[in-house]
């Protein structure tokens, strides 16, 4: 058997059976970090399959960014882990059956001889080829606008997410600078035209002469 | 050799184990939503797959654009699952029927 041959099942026996763990593991936290060890091995498979910046990619944003904000929320939350096992494997049954029968119908549909190496032989690049440049010269020329939607909907994701959790705290004594600006002066002070309370001083000296 | 029905079998048996895992966790809206990461890596299992063996790019820049989505995704899930522990104290999917669907 060749070496790529062997490396091929090392690395899908591992994801599968972390995969298997990621779903069944009693702690969130073992689960999250189960989940790390399947996406990094699906990246050494990529790199089998010569697609070594995705296979990075795949290291940097998923294990990197996306697993952390996994771990950082259920460390944040707490979570009774026995209320939340209850009739756990009341599904299994049903859900069992139905993976296996996926599984086996892919398998019967893809084992057939249209899928073999004879009909798509792998690809062996020359030894100059990069991965990455042929992607990024796809990615700015005829996929262009497409990056360009990618970039606003994490934009838009960004933003969401902000929203969704920001707080606003009822003692909150911050003072709003748009507020303070948008002051205007006779909003402030009002000017009212009344009659007097005391008499005029012309009314007050003829008091005095008739005393 | 690794032809390109070993992978697509690998991506079906990942598949089939994050919709088990949906089954299986509905009381876990976390264990939720690591399933529905892996049935997305078991499709870019296959995206990558068949870019190699029909020799053609587009494939592995759609795998880059679902892990866009993928990400943005995962991102706005958790904060709305924040926002509801804050205010159910819970992250099971059977109390969240205040919708009354």
């Amino acid at each position: 058997m060749e070496f790529k041959t062997v490396l091929f099942y090392i690395f899908s026996a591992v994801t599968v059976v972390a995969a298997l763990r990621v779903i069944t593991a009693r702690n969130p936290v073992h689960a999250a970090l189960f989940l790390v060890l399947a996406f990094f091995n699906v990246a050494a498979l990529w790199m089998l399959l010569q697609a070594e910046f995705l296979a990075l990619a795949l290291v940097m944003v998923y294990v990197g960014a996306v697993m952390v904000l996994f771990l950082f929320v259920v460390m944040m939350l707490d979570i009774n882990i026995e209320r939340i096992r209850q009739g756990f494997w009341n599904n299994l049954p049903l859900g069992g059956l139905v993976g296996l029968l996926m599984v086996g119908e892919m398998a019967a549909v893809l084992s057939g001889r249209y899928f073999g190496l004879a009909n798509l032989p792998p690809q062996n690049m020359p030894a100059n080829y990069s991965n990455t440049k042929e992607l990024a010269r796809l990615l700015y020329t005829d996929y262009a606008y497409p990056f360009e939607i990618a970039s606003v909907i994490l934009l838009v994701a960004i933003i969401a997410a902000v929203m969704l959790t920001l707080r606003r705290r009822k003692d909150n004594k911050a003072m709003h600078s748009s507020d303070q600006i948008a002051v205007k002066a006779k909003d402030r002070m009002r000017l009212v035209k009344m009659a007097p309370e005391v008499d005029p001083p012309a009314a007050a000296a003829k008091e005095g002469d008739q005393a | 050799m690794i032809s390109l029905s070993h992978y697509l079998i690998l991506a079906a048996i990942l598949f089939a184990i994050g919709m088990v895992g949906i089954f299986l966790n509905r009381k876990n809206l976390i264990v939720l939503l690591m399933a529905i990461e892996l049935m997305l890596l078991a499709v870019n299992i296959n995206f990558v797959a068949f870019s190699h063996y029909l020799n053609d790019l587009s494939g592995q820049l759609f795998v880059f654009f679902i892990l866009v989505v993928a990400a943005a995704e995962s991102g706005i899930g958790l904060a709305i699952l924040v926002v509801l522990f804050r205010n159910l104290s819970s992250i099971d999917v059977e109390e969240l029927d205040s919708l009354k669907g």
